[in-house]
């Protein structure tokens, strides 16, 4: 196994979701496979190959620095599960 | 006279202007045939009252200059819809209602189109044969059972059964080639910047791209001139003037040099295929084409470098999902616990997968051995393609390697799934647009497409070499409605 239930659980916490011990099975093996399909690119040396940065050949525009706030405070927190007034509300973090 | 709905786009748009039915007759066509299509499960949401009052407003007003005056056409429920829910087929954004247009939708909306509705795709468009939405499988037309391809298999299969008069759908990997394949219809994937992705729920940023599904390949022509253009919210579209696609169409493809990859011809790739593509590459020579073999050696290496770029840009761009600021929000003892409810809850398990995949390819010690070794391998894969464009116009593919296949088949085994792509990934890759046209049926009577690959902002040279197929090969959907 490429990936052991141990970096399952690793990862899934980097990656905040949380798992049972029957998904962290099922997904050692699946992730294995996966990452045992992608091993085959150590079959070509790239030592001397400059890695892409960007597909298209074209520099990115700059604009000018303006303020562009267009006062959508409310359409942002339109779809929040929980606000008050102007706030996110999220679980209590400092104790 | 036959059905509205078995019009295409170009007809219909035509039709509408010469006053031969009206804007709403045609709206009241496909929502009719769409009311009784629930056994595709194709719509998400259903936007039918809204599309009838804005159809009649149109015929009212009687303004007939845009490309697509008077319209409804339903999209993928990948892009945001200003007031009309968005899910992007996940449990995670099963309330989100965007308070803002994505720029590809409001193009066709500024073309005189309105919305029909948002059509099922896999979860995220992470997917390829709409088994991984939330809201349940798409079923393709072409048989009870059978898959219709992913992640924009809705689109393809409302397309194919009459359901929208067109539609718009995205491909990562493969998403707009693979279904339209598979439901004998035309899709294409224009090329990295062509098409805005402002507004579009993103999956791989550098590998997404918007573009047409259509009856045929005038349509597509058409739709995808009313859904090109720069945008300055999406730094990565480029400023480029858009071709007039549809005027300059043409089946006049002499002397263009097509490209024929040895690489492509696959192990275990059905005779079938292989016939197709034979007979693909006699009607470009009946059309004056010019046929080169070409090699594209690092072909193989397509998919797992796709299997660590695709998961590790989705891995960044999920981690917005936190039940915070929009969509699913689970109960937590705190905020960590929180988080990982909502994320344990709101998103299904092939999502899971890649986010973990992504994560861990980018974790602390990884980096290097995968996503810059992935990277590294991406710009060979793109070498390869600037080279043989040296010499030739475009290349003629295979769109898949197979006809569709029946649900469960592939489900439970993710590298299977993954195989499908092996023709359309490293397009991707490479930035460039493809084209998928169908141009046959299989034994079993199941549409088979070929792909035409171009060079980048050349989509007007693969569209004319997909018309001189399209007249060649005399396709035609026969279905019954077996569904309604």
């Amino acid at each position: 196994m490429l990936i052991d239930k141990d970096t399952v659980k690793h990862i899934a916490k980097l990656a905040r979701i949380s798992l049972d011990e029957k998904k962290i099975n099922n997904l050692s093996k699946d992730l294995s496979s996966i990452m045992e399909f992608i091993e085959k690119l150590n079959e070509l040396n790239t030592e001397k190959t400059v890695p892409l940065t960007s597909i298209i050949n074209a520099s990115l525009r700059s604009r000018k620095d303006e303020v562009s706030d267009e006062k959508i405070r409310d359409q942002i927190l339109k779809n929040s599960p929980e606000k008050n007034e102007e706030f996110f509300v999220v679980p209590k973090v400092i104790e | 006279m036959s059905n509205i709905s078995d019009f295409t786009l170009t007809k219909l748009v035509a039709g509408i202007k010469k006053k031969d039915f009206t804007s709403q007759e045609v709206t009241e066509s496909f929502i009719s045939s769409s009311e009784k299509s629930k056994k595709l499960n194709t719509y998400i949401t259903q936007c039918f009252d809204k599309a009838i009052n804005t159809a009649k407003n149109f015929d009212k007003k009687k303004d007939y200059k845009g490309l697509l005056a008077g319209v409804p056409i339903a999209v993928k429920d990948l892009f945001c819809t200003k007031n009309v829910k968005t899910t992007a087929g996940s449990k995670i954004l099963h309330n989100f209602v965007p308070t803002y247009e994505s720029t590809v939708t409001n193009n066709l909306w500024s073309e005189g189109s309105f919305l029909l509705g948002k059509l099922n795709c896999d979860e995220f468009a992470m997917g390829s044969s709409n088994e991984t939405s939330f809201f349940g499988n798409v079923t393709n037309p072409f048989g009870d059972k059978l898959v219709p391809g992913g992640s924009s298999g809705g689109s393809a299969s409302a397309v194919a059964a009459n359901l929208t008069p067109a539609t718009i759908g995205t491909d990562t990997g493969g998403s707009i080639r693979q279904p339209a394949s598979f439901t004998g219809t035309v899709g294409l994937k224009p090329t990295y910047g062509r098409c805005s992705r402002w507004g579009i729920v993103a999956f791989a940023s550098s590998l997404d791209q918007a573009g047409p599904m259509t009856k045929n390949v005038e349509d597509c022509a058409l739709l995808l001139q009313a859904m090109s253009g720069y945008d300055s919210k999406d730094s990565t579209s480029v400023d480029r003037k858009v071709d007039n696609y549809s005027s300059k169409l043409t089946e006049k493809v002499k002397g263009l040099k097509i490209g024929i990859p040895k690489e492509y011809r696959v192990e275990n790739m059905p005779n079938e295929i292989d016939k197709l593509w034979k007979r693909g590459i006699d009607y470009l020579k009946d059309a004056g084409a010019v046929i080169k073999n070409i090699s594209l050696p690092h072909t193989k290496y397509a998919l797992p470098t796709y299997y660590i770029v695709a998961p590790a840009e989705a891995s960044s761009n999920l981690a917005r999902y936190d039940g915070v600021k929009y969509g699913h929000r689970s109960k937590g003892n705190n905020l960590f616990e929180m988080y990982e409810n909502t994320r344990s809850e709101g998103f299904g398990d092939e999502v899971k997968r890649r986010i973990l995949i992504g994560t861990y390819v980018l974790s602390s010690g990884y980096y290097d051995a995968y996503y810059l070794k992935a990277q590294k391998v991406r710009q060979l894969i793109k070498n390869d393609f600037d080279k043989a464009f040296n010499d030739i116009d475009a290349i003629l593919t295979p769109s898949t390697p197979s006809a569709a296949f029946k649900m469960g088949d592939k489900k439970d085994d993710p590298v299977s799934m993954y195989l499908n792509d092996i023709f359309t990934v490293p397009i991707n890759l490479a930035g460039l647009p493809a084209i998928s046209v169908p141009a046959g049926y299989d034994k079993n009577d199941l549409p088979l497409g070929l792909q035409l690959i171009g060079k980048a902002f050349d989509e007007q040279t693969i569209l004319n070499l997909s018309l001189a197929i399209e007249k060649r090969a005399n396709f035609k959907i026969k279905l019954k409605a077996w569904w309604s």
